[in-house]
C-alpha cells in the first residue's frame, strides 16, 4: 500500500526514497542505567502518570499528560533541583494525530543533568503556563504560540513575539508554506492601503534579481534603446553603441575596436 | 520634592511633583546603540523607567522553517547568520547536534582545529562586544583599539576559510580543510601580543571614573533572576552561577585542556565587563594549548579531517575523483541529503554569548522534522523587561551593551 501523506502538508518532501529503506533509530536506553535520572523519574512517578521515559543521547525524556505540566515542572524545580528552563517548543503532529507535541528542556546545574519533559496536547486545548516557576517561560511560550499556535493558559502577556501582531497564521505549522500564504504575500498592501488596493499595486516582486526585458521603465536595452516608459516592440531598430566623446573615452587609450581579433580556434 | 544626586543636580524653580507624569519613549528599532533591531517601549517617570517592553522580530527570517525545508548540509551556511559576530560557533553547534544524532566520532585533528576556530571566534566576539559597548558609553579609543585586534583575528580566519564574517568553517563530521602553513605562526604572534592589548584596554577602562559610574551597580541581575530567566554564559556567571558548558558538559577536547572559568557574584555591568576580559585571557590560554595539540597530531600522523561514515558523510575528494562508489555516494548525499536516524537530540554548546542549543527532531528523512534553535540572546533580551524598570534612561544603553545581544540570534 502507498504510504499516507497528508495533502495539506506543504513542507519539502524527499523526491526519492528507496521503497525497502527502513530508517534506523537513535538508541534509547533504560532510565535505570543512570542513578540520578532513575531517582528523578521515581519522584515524578510517585505523583504523576508517566506515559514513557527513556534516555536518549545522554538526556532523559519523560512523556507526561499535558494537564500535569505545571505540577511536574514545579516538582522538578523544587524537589529535583532543576533550576533552569532552557527551552520550550512545539512540534506539529496535527496531520497525524491532531496534536501538538510540546517539549520543555530543563537543566540542573547542581546535578549536571538535562531532562526533556514532553506532553501531547490536542489542538483545541491549552497548556498551562510555566511563567510563575520560570520567567524564561514568558518569552518561550510567546514564541511557541506565535510560531506553532499553541495556546497557553494564565500567561501574563500572550502576544506574538517574532511576527507582527496582526499576522495571519502560524509559520511553523506544516500547513504553512515556506514562501508564506496569501495573507503574507499581501501583508503590507492590506495593512497600508487596504485590500481593495491589491489590484492597483499588484503582487510583490519576490525575485529582486528579476530582469524583465519588456519593462522599459526600469530596464534599458543596450543596442536597442527606446525612450523610458515607451512600449518595446520586437522589431525595434538597432541603436549602435557609440561613445559621446570623439575617438572613444580618453581613459581607454590602448583599446582599438578595429584591431581586435575574435578567437574561434581554441587551440590557436 | 527633588532628590539631587550625581546625575541629577538640584533644579531651582522647577517642580517635578506633577501627578501622572508618565512618558512613553520608543527606543529603537533603529537606535545605534540597540545593537541591531531592538525596539524598547519604555514607560518613564522623569528619568526613571517604570516599565519596559522589549519588542523583537524585526530581523526574523524564519530559520527554523527554512531548516525544515533544507537538507542538513544545506542548512549549515544559514547558521552563520544567527550570531554573525562569531559564526563558527553556530556552525559548530549545528554540526555537533547532527553528529550526536548520527553518533559520529570526529577525527582528533578536526577536533583540535574546531577548538581553535571556536576560541578565535570567542575572542572575536568578546573584542567586538568590548568595542561596541565602550563606544556606546563614549570610549571611542577602546572601540578603535579592539577593532584593530579583531581585524588580526579576522585575517587569521580568512586565511583558513576565506570568509571574514560568515565562516561556514565547520562541516558535519569534521572540518573541510587543514589549517594553512602560516596559521600557527600568525596565531602565536597575535597571542604573544594580545596580553599587552588587553592591558591597554584595562588601563583605559578599569579605573576610569566615567566607565565605573556607568558600570558599577548598574543593571544588577540577582542569582535567582539569572536562574529563572535561563541566563547562560557571562550573563549567568556574572551573577554567581558557576556554569560553563565547556567545563561542566565537555565537548570536543575541552576536558583535556586546562582553563579556568571566571565567576563573579556582583551581577552588575562592571562584573560582566571584568568577566569578558578574564574570558579573553582564558581563551588565549586554550589557544596556546590547542596549538601544542595540533603539533602532536602532526607527530602522530593523524591526518583525517572528516569522519568516515559513508552513509552520511561524503568521502574525501581524492576518493570521489578516483573511486566509482565514493562518487555515487557523494552524488546521493549532495542531491538527496543524508538521512539521520529517527530520534531527537538537544545539544547545548557554550557559544560566546551563552548556551547555544540545537534541538533536532528527525523522522529519518533528509529534512529535519523540527529544528529548534535555542539562542542565548533571546533570553538575555527577555530579561530586559525585568531588569530595566528602576534604572535611569542612560543606563539602558549600558545595560543593553553588557547583555551582549545579537539580533541575528534573537530573531533567527
Amino acid at each position: 500500500m502507498r504510504k499516507y501523506v497528508p495533502k495539506d502538508d506543504v513542507q519539502k518532501k524527499p523526491y526519492y526514497t528507496d521503497r525497502y529503506w527502513v530508517a534506523p533509530q537513535v538508541a534509547k536506553f533504560d532510565v535505570e542505567s543512570d542513578e540520578i535520572f532513575a531517582a528523578d523519574l521515581a519522584a515524578i512517578k510517585a505523583k504523576f502518570d508517566v506515559i514513557e521515559a527513556y534516555i536518549q543521547v545522554e538526556q532523559m525524556v519523560v512523556i507526561i499528560n499535558a494537564t500535569d505540566n505545571f505540577k511536574v515542572a514545579k516538582l522538578l524545580k523544587e524537589e529535583c533541583a532543576y533550576n533552569q528552563l532552557s527551552e520550550v517548543g512545539a512540534i506539529d503532529w496535527i496531520a497525524k494525530q491532531n496534536q501538538y507535541e510540546i517539549f520543555y528542556q530543563f537543566l540542573s546545574m547542581s546535578k549536571r543533568k538535562r531532562i526533556r519533559v514532553k506532553c501531547f496536547l490536542d489542538v483545541d486545548q491549552a497548556v498551562e503556563s510555566l511563567n510563575p516557576l520560570f520567567r524564561s517561560a514568558d518569552w518561550a511560550e510567546r514564541e511557541m504560540f506565535d510560531m506553532s499556535g499553541v495556546k497557553v493558559n494564565n500567561h501574563p502577556y500572550m502576544k506574538r513575539i517574532l511576527m507582527p501582531e496582526d499576522w495571519v497564521g502560524h509559520p511553523l505549522l506544516k500547513t504553512y508554506p515556506l514562501q508564506g500564504d496569501e495573507a503574507a504575500a499581501w501583508y503590507e498592501v492590506d495593512r497600508i492601503y487596504g485590500k481593495e488596493a491589491r489590484d492597483v499595486i499588484g503582487p510583490e516582486n519576490r525575485e529582486p534579481a528579476k530582469v524583465d526585458r519588456y519593462d522599459t521603465e526600469r530596464f534599458g536595452r543596450l543596442g536597442h534603446e527606446v525612450p523610458r516608459g515607451a512600449e518595446f516592440k520586437e522589431d525595434q531598430p538597432e541603436t549602435p553603441l557609440a561613445y559621446q566623446e570623439d575617438g572613444g573615452v580618453f581613459i581607454v587609450k590602448k583599446f582599438h575596436a578595429d584591431d581586435t581579433v575574435e578567437i574561434t580556434d581554441r587551440k590557436r | 520634592m527633588q532628590q539631587p544626586n550625581r546625575l541629577r543636580p538640584f533644579f531651582e524653580n522647577i517642580s517635578f511633583d506633577r501627578k501622572d507624569n508618565e512618558m512613553v519613549i520608543n527606543f529603537g528599532p533603529q537606535h545605534p546603540s540597540a545593537h541591531g533591531q531592538l525596539r524598547l517601549v519604555l514607560h518613564m517617570q522623569q528619568e526613571q523607567i517604570t516599565k519596559a517592553h522589549p519588542d523583537v522580530g524585526y530581523l526574523h527570517r524564519g530559520m527554523e522553517k527554512m531548516a525544515e525545508n533544507m537538507i542538513y548540509n544545506e542548512f549549515l551556511p544559514t547558521t552563520d547568520r544567527m550570531d554573525y559576530i562569531a559564526s563558527s560557533s553556530n556552525n559548530y553547534g549545528f554540526a555537533l547536534a547532527v553528529e550526536k544524532l548520527i553518533g559520529l566520532e570526529v577525527p582528533r585533528r578536526a577536533k583540535v582545529i574546531r577548538m581553535m576556530l571556536l576560541e578565535i571566534n570567542r575572542l572575536m566576539s568578546h573584542l567586538f562586544w568590548l568595542a561596541t559597548t565602550a563606544l556606546d558609553i563614549g570610549a571611542m579609543t577602546v572601540f578603535l583599539y579592539a577593532f584593530r585586534e579583531r581585524e588580526y583575528l579576522m585575517d587569521i580566519v580568512e586565511d583558513y576559510c576565506g570568509a571574514r564574517l560568515t565562516h561556514s568553517s565547520i562541516r558535519i563530521g569534521g572540518v573541510p580543510l587543514d589549517i594553512p602553513d602560516n596559521f600557527i605562526h600568525d596565531l602565536k604572534e597575535f597571542l604573544d601580543k594580545f596580553p599587552q592589548d588587553l592591558k591597554d584596554y584595562e588601563d583605559l577602562l578599569d579605573t576610569n571614573r566615567i566607565w565605573k559610574m556607568r558600570m558599577e551597580d548598574v543593571g544588577v541581575i540577582s542569582k535567582e533572576m539569572a536562574e529563572s530567566w535561563g541566563c547562560s554564559g557571562v550573563m549567568a556567571r556574572a551573577s554567581g552561577l558557576n556554569w560553563d558548558i565547556r567545563k561542566e558538559e565537555p565537548y570536543e577536547l575541552y576536558d583535556e585542556i586546562e582553563f579556568d572559568v571566571p565567576v563573579s557574584d556582583k551581577g552588575d555591568n562592571y562584573a560582566r565587563y571584568k568577566l569578558y576580559m578574564a574570558e579573553m585571557r582564558e581563551s588565549s590560554k586554550i589557544l596556546y594549548q590547542t596549538m601544542d595539540m595540533y603539533k602532536k597530531t602532526q607527530e602522530n600522523n593523524q591526518t583525517a579531517l572528516m569522519a568516515h561514515a559513508p552513509q552520511y558523510i561524503s568521502a574525501p575528494k581524492l576518493d570521489i575523483m578516483t573511486q566509482n562508489y565514493a562518487l555515487m555516494q557523494h552524488f546521493v548525499l549532495v542531491t538527496q541529503g543524508m538521512r539521520p536516524p529517527v530520534g531527537e537530540v538537544y545539544v547545548p554548546t557554550e557559544s560566546p554569548k551563552g548556551e547555544l542549543g540545537f534541538f533536532i527532531n528527525s523522522q529519518g528523512g533528509p529534512y529535519p522534522y523540527r529544528l529548534k534553535l535555542r539562542a542565548p540572546s533571546f533570553w538575555h533580551t527577555g530579561i530586559l523587561q525585568d531588569l530595566l524598570p528602576g534604572s535611569m534612561i542612560p543606563d539602558v544603553v549600558a545595560i543593553i551593551g553588557t547583555t551582549n545581544i545579537v539580533f541575528g540570534e534573537v530573531d533567527r
